[in-house]
């Protein structure tokens, strides 16, 4: 060793040079699938391809629509379930978590914070935990779930299963970004609200709520970012279907499901349609990402 | 009763607007509403909070009833039977615990260094630049890309790359496996445990870096000494966290691990997950046996993610307090 400082600096440098190298690394991947559908993707597409039906093996041709069609029915409806669920449970959470308006007395004494802890109610933490573990249950387990309660009950596939199944995948992330943002809004406003006389509900309703509505938005759109490619709860759910369906009492297409089964069929057509199905699914997703961006950009809580 | 509109100009206090009864003047209809409103509304809230308490209730409760059949034909055969075999109604699970616990750890250990490095690069080197947000947005992006996708993905590029090194080392060469699904694994649980370790990361108090700068120490010591000390109990959690990720996973793995019922001897050969096995057989599985030991695999899946992911969710939160 003959020179320590020098040694030292030698490694900060090699160190850095490492993380730089590991970080740069793992972005590869990304790009590579991001580039792969494209490509693939993109020669697939066009008109064709988005307004008709599958084709059987052998026919050239064939699209993709009613995949479309499904996968929106599908998602609509999902989110028409979870949103009014998930948001007031969020505004549940948001409003009885006692030790709110004191964060900065919370960071010194550990055992006060302990016994506030202690004092939430029973419903409170049991809730909480629930959703805690719903947004930890893998998507094939909510799929078993809704076949027993929907599909086998009823003796059939179908979308609204479907779309329970996915409600349930939506809901931790719309309950977890309503409570988060609806703690943001300060206490003061609550408080001047109630102190004109607006009755609780009120003051919830068309004070708080209005002003934690960036935050209910994105937890939404993510949300229906992350089950727009959910496949697994969906594979005895909704179950696919090759032609056109707007029943959502019987089984439906959907560009998850599609993508699934043509990339393990062996047909090279089929491969392609599944190509343009992936890219119109990954398109949509990051436009629903940028939308969750700029969602939270334009309208952030501000206090 | 008073008059409504009258009372109101008599008093035009709080009888219509506020909760504050009016002096002299008995409960009015009125008030009687804002009441009934007001119970209802925190009524439907807490009723929220009870619905999800029975939802997972009831969730927890249907795959035990629903496994009730193979749990009491098989017993704890269940779990440490090698055989998988619907045909004589035998049904042992270990195969695809054993190939579960392969691909998740291996792709915990693959993706942990990718994943400190980026919460590293984001938390304590770069954190503010053009690049850093670059690498932000990059890695949401690819944690929004659906599971599917990457398996299709794999087929087609992870799968050509992997047989062509199994024929190099000169393995059978399947191409598909425990390695690939692993692989895949590994890209998809990236972006989740490297924003868990860049947030502990960011939660490290700057006085203690600082003093370690003051004394000298380059920015490798104060990782090393500071930032690993302080976060380690954060780390295992957001290990942890991957993995209860990492072993629900179900499409890509499926797509990649080849489906077969055995134990698997090395990470070239195929095998099976709870998850691909329960993707795979469902739909299929006839019988009551075959099907509630199917439910029961599924049972055995949420048991095991649930309490990883408590025991790392709890982690957390003591690291935040």
């Amino acid at each position: 060793m003959k020179d320590p400082l020098r040694f030292r600096e030698t490694r900060n440098t090699a160190f850095r040079i490492i993380v730089i190298f590991f970080t740069l690394v793992s972005i590869i991947p990304l790009i590579a699938v991001l580039v792969y559908i494209f490509r693939q993707g993109i020669s697939v597409i066009n008109w064709h391809f988005l307004t008709s039906l599958p084709k059987p093996v052998g026919e050239i041709g064939g699209g993709i629509l009613n995949a479309i069609i499904g996968s929106t029915i599908i998602i609509v409806l999902a989110t028409l379930i979870a949103v009014p669920l998930g948001v007031t449970a969020g505004i549940y959470f948001s409003e009885n978590s006692r030790n709110k308006g004191n964060r900065s007395a919370r960071s010194g004494v550990n055992i006060v914070s302990y016994f506030r802890e202690l004092r939430k109610s029973w419903v409170y933490r049991a809730a909480h935990l629930g959703v805690d573990v719903l947004q930890g249950v893998p998507s094939i387990v909510i799929g078993i779930l809704i076949y027993l309660w929907l599909v086998k009950p009823f003796g059939r596939f179908s979308a609204l299963s479907g779309s329970v199944a996915l409600a349930f995948m939506m809901l931790p992330s719309i309950i977890k970004s309503t409570e988060e943002t609806l703690k943001l809004v300060p206490h003061a406003v609550k408080e001047a609200a109630l102190a004109l006389g607006v009755p609780y509900y009120k003051t919830i309703l068309r004070v708080i709520i209005p002003a934690g509505m960036s935050g209910i938005l994105n937890g939404i759109l993510l949300g229906i970012a992350r089950v727009s490619g959910e496949t697994a709860p969906l594979l005895f759910t909704a179950f696919g279907n090759p032609f056109f369906s707007f029943s959502i009492f019987k089984p439906i297409a959907s560009l998850p499901l599609i993508i699934f089964n043509y990339a393990i069929s062996p047909y090279e057509d089929w491969h392609k349609l599944a190509w343009g199905a992936s890219f119109i699914l990954v398109s949509t997703v990051l436009i629903l990402n940028i939308l969750t961006k700029l969602v939270l950009k334009k309208w952030k809580v501000q206090y | 009763m008073v008059d409504l509109e009258s009372e109101h100009i008599k008093t035009p206090d709080n009888s219509r607007f506020g909760f504050l009864p009016v002096p002299g003047s008995s409960k009015g209809k009125a008030e009687k509403r804002l009441i009934f409103r007001e119970v209802l509304f925190r009524r439907t809230l807490s009723l929220s909070a009870i619905v999800i308490i029975v939802l997972l209730i009831c969730m927890f409760l249907t795959l035990v009833v629903s496994s009730m059949p193979s749990i009491k034909a098989l017993g704890l055969k269940f779990i440490y039977g090698q055989t998988w075999d619907p045909v004589s109604d035998v049904f042992g699970a270990l195969p695809f615990l054993v190939g579960t616990l392969i691909t998740s750890a291996l792709a915990i250990a693959i993706s942990t260094p990718f994943a400190l490095a980026i919460g590293l690069f984001l938390g304590e080197f770069y954190s503010k630049n053009w690049f850093s947000s670059f690498i932000q947005n990059a890695v949401e992006l690819l944690a929004g890309i659906p599971s599917v996708i990457f398996g299709f993905w794999g087929i087609f590029i992870l799968v050509p790359i992997v047989r062509s090194i199994e024929m190099k080392i000169g393995v059978l060469p399947y191409g598909v496996g425990i390695l690939t699904a692993s692989l895949v694994l590994s890209i998809m649980i990236i972006p989740f445990s490297a924003s868990l370790i860049r947030l502990v990361i960011t939660m490290v108090p700057v006085n203690l870096k600082e003093a370690a700068y003051a004394l000298g120490a380059t920015r490798f010591e104060v990782i090393r000494y500071i930032i690993i000390p302080y976060i380690r109990s954060g780390l295992t959690a957001g290990v942890l966290l991957a993995l209860g990720r990492a072993l629900g996973e179900t499409m890509a793995v499926t797509m990649l691990i080849g489906n077969t019922q055995v134990i698997p001897k090395s990470i070239f050969q195929t095998g099976d997950t709870m998850a691909s096995v329960i993707a795979n057989q469902f739909t299929e599985a006839t019988g009551k046996i075959y099907f509630s030991a199917l439910i029961e695999t599924g049972l055995l899946l949420f048991v095991i993610t649930t309490i990883i992911n408590i025991i790392g969710i709890n982690i957390i939160k003591r690291f935040e307090s």
